[in-house]
């Protein structure tokens, strides 16, 4: 399987949130997902010209599985840095799977404030979903087979892999 | 029974941490992931609801055995901020007097499935000997015991340390006044042997300095002008009111004449030297009220680190537990 080239896939998901932004009533903030997720923003925060500063989420003290995995050894603090309340926000991670990251993720969101909206922007779509959560924006809906998982090097350049466990 | 040594009993075979009694004997590995873990902690308390839900659903039992409003204060804090239930038990008023043992009384907490005991004992040893012998499965976090240590106030010490002071190898760290009956500074002292501090001095009274300190890798001062020269870090330890009945001091204000730290003492560390506390403070004993209160005081932000390194620790010995736990299910 050939893997799609990430700047490609980064410019259609500018250009889709560009007519998402439109509709708003005011600018939104972007929020990525520590590690993957944080990347991606990084690159669509540039390329919409956003005026607030990125926000950045560590989901790892809202994960469902730290009864069974325990806590992350390299936890990274969570920086939002402005007020979250009445804010219109786009939710960025590099890949949608089971959906839990992005649970623990709104899960922490809510804890610093009560925002406007949220707009899930995702640069690869794995159908393997367990929970219900879509994403609005998609760089690439991908059909893997069994035990193959789809990996996000970087941050430069931005490469994706297929990965066998 | 032979008592293990404690840094094997707090760590599971994963090397991770399950239970918390003393820094020594741990790496520095051990202690920065400590410290880099309370990083993240920190900026919970400026979330609105400033709460996460790693210990959801956890039983936390304080049991202090001494009176220590604060330490207590910032453990439950600490613990409801990581959504844990939290119970808080003041043995002097509870079950000791009615004639129950100690080892009952555990015994009953662990059977109400408590996951977690935060002890504070006015003998040494007492957590080690209840994460050995009484409840094994229980995590033991070491609120202070005796005069052995009080590893979590080191750690948020050393988290103030790097927070102001950035890099532990180009410091020189003075630690001041009644080593001999402070936990404390012990704790300090393997905390800052494991994280590479440059040097390590202890200054008070030759009746207060325990005799062969100097194997722990410290240098000592009886004479402030000398231990404080250029020195970095200034850690002031409340002196007890009882050292004076014991006739080991001659008086408290003879006391603060030599070792208390006042504005004229203080210009003999770096200009930038910070300034900490374990609290709470004796004004005009161990350190000049203008002192406690000064810009290059970091006494207060200790308190506030408090709250994010305990949480770091009772996380990450919950974490250790549960790996333990899993790791033994597996096996049966």
């Amino acid at each position: 399987m050939t893997m799609p080239d990430v700047e490609k896939l980064l410019s259609a998901m500018a250009l889709a949130l560009q007519d998402r932004i439109a509709q708003l009533p005011k600018p939104p903030v972007m929020i990525g997902i520590h590690s993957g997720g944080a990347w991606v923003a990084e690159r669509l925060h540039a390329a919409l010209k956003l005026q607030q500063p990125l926000g950045l989420l560590d989901i790892s003290f809202y994960r469902d599985d730290f009864e069974g995995k325990g806590l992350h050894p390299s936890v990274k603090p969570s920086v939002l840095p402005f007020a979250l309340d009445d804010q219109h926000v786009i939710l960025v991670d590099d890949v949608v799977m089971s959906g839990r990251t992005i649970r623990a993720a709104l899960n922490e969101l809510f804890d610093y404030g009560r925002p406007a909206s949220v707009l899930l922007a995702a640069l690869v779509d794995l159908p393997q979903r367990e929970l219900p959560i879509q994403p609005d924006v998609v760089g690439i809906r991908m059909d893997l087979q069994p035990g193959q998982r789809v990996k996000l090097a970087g941050p430069a350049p931005l490469t994706l892999t297929l990965v066998h466990r | 029974m032979t008592p293990t040594k404690p840094h094997q009993l707090q760590l599971n075979e994963q090397g991770q941490l399950r239970h918390f009694l003393t820094t020594e004997g741990l790496s520095r590995e051990l202690l920065t992931e400590i410290l880099d873990t309370a990083d993240s902690f920190v900026s919970v308390g400026r979330q609105a609801v400033k709460k996460v839900p790693l210990l959801r659903g956890k039983t936390v039992v304080n049991l202090f055995f001494e009176n220590s409003t604060r330490t207590r204060t910032t453990f439950e804090l600490a613990a409801k901020r990581l959504s844990a239930d939290v119970l808080n038990i003041n043995i002097s008023a509870s079950s000791t007097s009615k004639g129950e043992s100690l080892r009952d009384m555990l015994w009953n907490l662990e059977y109400m499935d408590s996951d977690m005991f935060i002890v504070r004992h006015g003998d040494s040893g007492a957590p080690h000997f209840i994460a050995e012998f009484v409840c094994p499965h229980v995590a033991v976090i070491n609120a202070g015991d005796g005069r052995h240590a009080h590893p979590t106030q080191a750690m948020l010490d050393m988290y103030t340390i790097r927070r102001h002071k950035g890099a532990f190898e180009h410091l020189t760290v003075a630690i001041i006044g009644d080593i001999l009956h402070s936990r404390v500074a012990r704790s300090q002292i393997h905390a800052l042997n494991a994280l590479g501090a440059r040097e390590i001095r202890v200054i008070g009274p030759k009746t207060l300095i325990p005799k062969d300190i100097e194997a722990l890798g410290v240098k000592v001062f009886y004479n402030m002008a000398h231990g404080l020269h250029d020195v970095d870090v200034i850690s002031t330890l409340r002196l007890q009111k009882e050292r004076m009945e014991s006739a080991l001091l001659p008086s408290e204000s003879e006391f603060y004449r030599l070792y208390g730290l006042s504005t004229e003492k203080l210009a003999f560390a770096k200009p930038d030297a910070i300034i900490m506390h374990p609290g709470p403070i004796n004004r005009g004993v161990e350190i000049e009220s203008a002192v406690a209160d000064s810009e290059r005081s970091v006494i207060l932000n200790q308190v506030n680190y408090g709250i994010a390194v305990r949480m770091a620790v009772l996380s990450m010995a919950m974490s250790g537990q549960n790996a333990d736990a899993s790791n033994q299910r597996e096996d049966a």
